[in-house]
């Protein structure tokens, strides 16, 4: 300390001092924007900053018209800064994204991207802020799943808009919960994590992962076992039974009736 | 007393003969023995002979009470499973997605039935599938009556017992569609429980009564199976005894025809042919219904879970004879524009809510079922028709009644298809709103048009009759005439089809006629009003006159002949 003391007032401390500010500032700044960039290409580890660059040119070719440059949103489409990975997987995953036509809800169709380019969108989009991120495959394994424990789940939380035998069922003004055969488990963990379209989000503190995955397990459970009983009439309950009876079963009477009082000629 | 009933009606011989009768075949003394003991002779003779006209539509009573007996049997194989407890028990059955789960006896029992006795599943299916069927032909069966008119003098009481065994059925298939406990069943209570609490005043104490406390309470389900399996089919059987008995003493209506009055019933008797006709439809309305039970599902009970107050599925219908209460309630508003239609009632006590936007869906519930009761004496009273019918109308002939009967079924479809509005919407890909807007509208508008549109196509069609009577059918064949003129020629109808296109009743306006104190009352002003609304636009039937002017036109037609003579010709090149 006395060196220092005996030194301050040397002609040179001054110019010693600003370099030494100005190399602190200048690796701090270093350093804080490496930190940055660090996050922005590897929040889940599994992208590189290529995925992000090329997820972004997809993003401003495909999505920009809506969600603006950027991802900020627009009139037309929310904002997907904190969106997450996992949101963009289910909506670009499973077709609803980009939105052929607009209307009440985005329609489920025949995927637009491929795998690989999907993965890049959602590295963009990822990059922007945190999000919900794509699950992984140890919570979409059906068979450690709990089917039973899944079913209760499924029917306090998922069946009354997508319906006790998840055939789906509808919302207000023409939205609707759709029906579940036939979406793969990653999709359906994603749904219930980000909450696509009118679903509310069932985030970890309110369905914890193993939980999701129990009611994915009792839903390709419920795919794989069969239907009991003959044709589900699209398990839709009462009203496709009642249909069939006024119907078909109305027909084979009539036609046995009509059979049975004709007269032999 | 009168000294004739001292007399014997037999002799001492007579009675010996009789005794001492030795049948010569096998059948005949088996016949023989059992009628000296029960007298099966007189039964025989007076059910045996008892005619019944053919025709298809006089069919689904019996397709009812076939289906209401199939019902039973299965039924019957239910309950040597079925525990109607609600007491709590952990599911250890067959069905992987629903072990350990806690739920009522009532519910693991309907499961048990389902994977876990043999031939379970599809009993229950069969019952299910026979229950809707049971009503589902007692409504068209009342269809047919109604728009043949064969409720009318004598019948009308018998059309009466026909809406109770109705009611009984409803009653029937709603008490078995709660049983099994599920989340859909338990819905359908709740929504019961609140049109029960929704009747001011009493309702709460009527839900309390029926529940034995607060919905759900754990005594409801052990009452309705009481009431499923024990008092409500007792009543239907009694009803349909009733019912059977009276179409005995009435004899059964015919469509009119040639040969056939009011004084006749033309048709085959019950033994042997029809007997072993309506037997033979006995298995075939069974083979339906097991071919229905053996391919179609029918509540899957395992999808919906074991009843909890607090989840409400996509999808949660009654059984479709209940679909109009559910219809009308979705489509009563909550509000209209900005006034709640629910409002508290101060009462010294406090305060009751008066829950309009379920009390006001009960009236056209009853006025539809109260009107069905009625509807015999009504129209009576509207038309002051006093005499005995046997023969039917054919719809177009009672253009009036008609024209009621579709009105009021367009209503019972209005209410009936809102029940499925989130099916249309979904499947339609409408909006859940639309559709409900649109339904509303034509709950009002739909059956007026009905109403328009259904009497105009009827004296459309009673004037084509007139038009077939008087000039034969159109027989697509076009003429020259040798001036000339081209024309199609029409075929005259033969005399049986003539017989049935001009024999009907068509009554005409009866105006308000004064009481016996010479004034017009209030209710025979509407009663005359009403008799205007169904018999002011009328196509007569063609009279005798009228016809054989059409026929004198025709022989004054020279070209009419030489069909006649061509075809003559060719008869006789045949011999």
């Amino acid at each position: 300390m006395k060196a220092l003391s005996q030194q301050r007032r040397h002609p040179l401390a001054a110019v010693a001092l600003l370099l030494l500010g100005l190399l602190l500032t200048g690796g701090l700044y270093a350093a804080a924007t490496s930190v940055n960039e660090a996050q922005a290409s590897n929040v889940p580890d599994a992208y590189s900053a290529s995925d992000v660059e090329e997820g972004e040119r997809l993003f401003v070719a495909n999505c920009a018209t809506c969600h603006g440059i950027n991802a900020v949103g627009s009139d037309a489409g929310p904002s997907l800064v904190g969106a997450g990975a996992a949101a963009v997987d289910f909506q670009v995953g499973t077709g609803r994204m980009p939105m052929q036509m607009s209307g009440p809800q985005a329609q489920e169709k025949p995927a637009q991207f491929n795998d690989e380019q999907t993965m890049q969108l959602a590295a963009y989009v990822a990059s922007l802020g945190a999000g919900p991120s794509v699950p992984e495959d140890e919570y979409l394994d059906a068979s450690e799943g709990d089917i039973s424990r899944g079913g209760e789940l499924f029917r306090i939380n998922c069946a009354m808009c997508h319906n006790a035998a998840a055939a789906g069922g509808a919302l207000t003004e023409g939205k609707f919960a759709p029906a579940l055969a036939g979406v793969e488990s990653k999709h359906i963990y994603e749904a219930m994590v980000t909450g696509p379209q009118n679903m509310p989000e069932f985030n970890d503190s309110n369905i914890p992962a193993d939980d999701k995955r129990d009611i994915i397990a009792f839903l390709k459970n419920n795919e794989s076992q069969g239907v009991p009983g003959g044709f589900a009439l699209g398990s839709l309950g009462p009203v496709s039974e009642g249909l069939l009876i006024w119907t078909l079963g109305l027909v084979l009477l009539i036609g046995s009736m009509v059979w049975l009082t004709s007269r032999s000629s | 007393m009168s000294t004739q009933s001292l007399e014997p009606k037999y002799t001492e011989a007579q009675y010996s003969e009789v005794d001492q009768y030795q049948p010569a075949t096998r059948t005949g003394r088996i016949s023989n023995y059992v009628d000296q003991r029960v007298g099966g002779t007189g039964l025989v003779r007076e059910f045996g002979r008892k005619v019944f006209p053919d025709h298809w539509t006089f069919m689904f009573g019996e397709v009812a009470l076939y289906s209401f007996l199939i019902t039973v049997v299965s039924g019957a194989f239910l309950t040597f499973w079925f525990d109607p407890s609600m007491a709590s028990t952990q599911y250890d059955g067959s069905y992987a997605p629903m072990q350990g789960v806690e739920m009522s006896m009532a519910y693991a029992t309907a499961l048990e039935l389902s994977f876990d006795v043999r031939g379970g599943l599809f009993m229950r299916q069969l019952h299910h599938w026979g229950a809707l069927m049971f009503v589902m032909a007692m409504a068209v069966h009342m269809l047919r009556v109604f728009f043949t008119g064969a409720f009318r003098k004598p019948r009308e009481l018998n059309w009466v017992v026909g809406c109770a065994l109705l009611v009984a059925g409803l009653g029937a298939g709603f008490t078995g569609y709660s049983l099994p406990d599920e989340v859909l069943s338990g819905n359908g209570l709740r929504i019961i429980d609140g049109m029960l609490k929704a009747i001011p005043m009493v309702g709460t104490y009527i839900s309390f009564f029926l529940f034995g406390g607060e919905f759900p309470g754990d005594e409801v389900i052990p009452r309705l199976y009481s009431l499923h399996i024990f008092v409500i089919p007792a009543v239907i059987l009694i009803l349909i005894a009733v019912h059977l008995f009276m179409v005995v003493v009435h004899k059964h209506t015919q469509y009119p025809g040639p040969g056939r009055t009011e004084r006749n019933v033309v048709g085959y008797p019950i033994g042997p042919v029809y007997a072993a006709k309506a037997g033979g439809f006995l298995f075939v309305v069974f083979g339906v219904l097991a071919l229905l039970a053996g391919l179609f599902q029918i509540n899957a009970l395992w999808n919906y879970g074991p009843y909890d107050p607090s989840p409400v599925q996509a999808g949660t219908q009654p059984d479709w004879y209940i679909g109009w209460f559910d219809g009308v309630l979705r489509l009563m508003p909550g509000y209209i524009g900005d006034i709640p239609l629910e409002f508290v009632l101060p009462t010294p006590w406090g305060g009751n809510s008066v829950a309009l936007p379920v009390l006001i869906p009960m009236i056209p519930i009853t006025v539809l079922l109260l009107g069905l009761f009625v509807w015999p004496f009504l129209e009576a009273w509207i038309t002051g028709d006093k005499k005995e019918h046997h023969v039917l109308d054919r719809p177009r002939n009672a253009p009036g009644r008609t024209a009621f009967g579709m009105a009021m079924m367009v209503w019972y479809f209005v209410m009936w298809g809102a029940a499925s509005s989130d099916l249309m919407a979904t499947h339609f890909s409408l909006s859940l709103n639309d559709v409900i807007i649109w339904l509303r509208v034509l709950f009002f508008l739909g059956p007026i048009l009905a109403f328009i549109i259904t009497k105009r196509i009827c004296l459309a069609l009673q004037r084509k009759d007139r038009e077939i009577v008087l000039h034969g059918n159109e027989a697509g064949v076009i003429e020259m005439l040798p001036h000339g003129e081209f024309r199609e020629k029409h075929n005259r109808v033969n005399d049986y089809e003539l017989f049935t296109l001009v024999a009907y009743e068509s009554p005409e306006v009866t105006p308000a006629r004064p009481n016996a104190k010479g004034k017009v009352s209030l209710l025979e002003k509407s009663r005359a009003g009403l008799n205007r609304v169904f018999f002011e636009d009328r196509v007569a039937p063609v009279s005798r006159e009228e016809y054989l002017e059409a026929l004198s036109h025709d022989h004054h037609e020279s070209s009419a002949a030489l069909p006649a003579a061509a075809s003559a010709q060719l008869e006789s090149s045949k011999h």
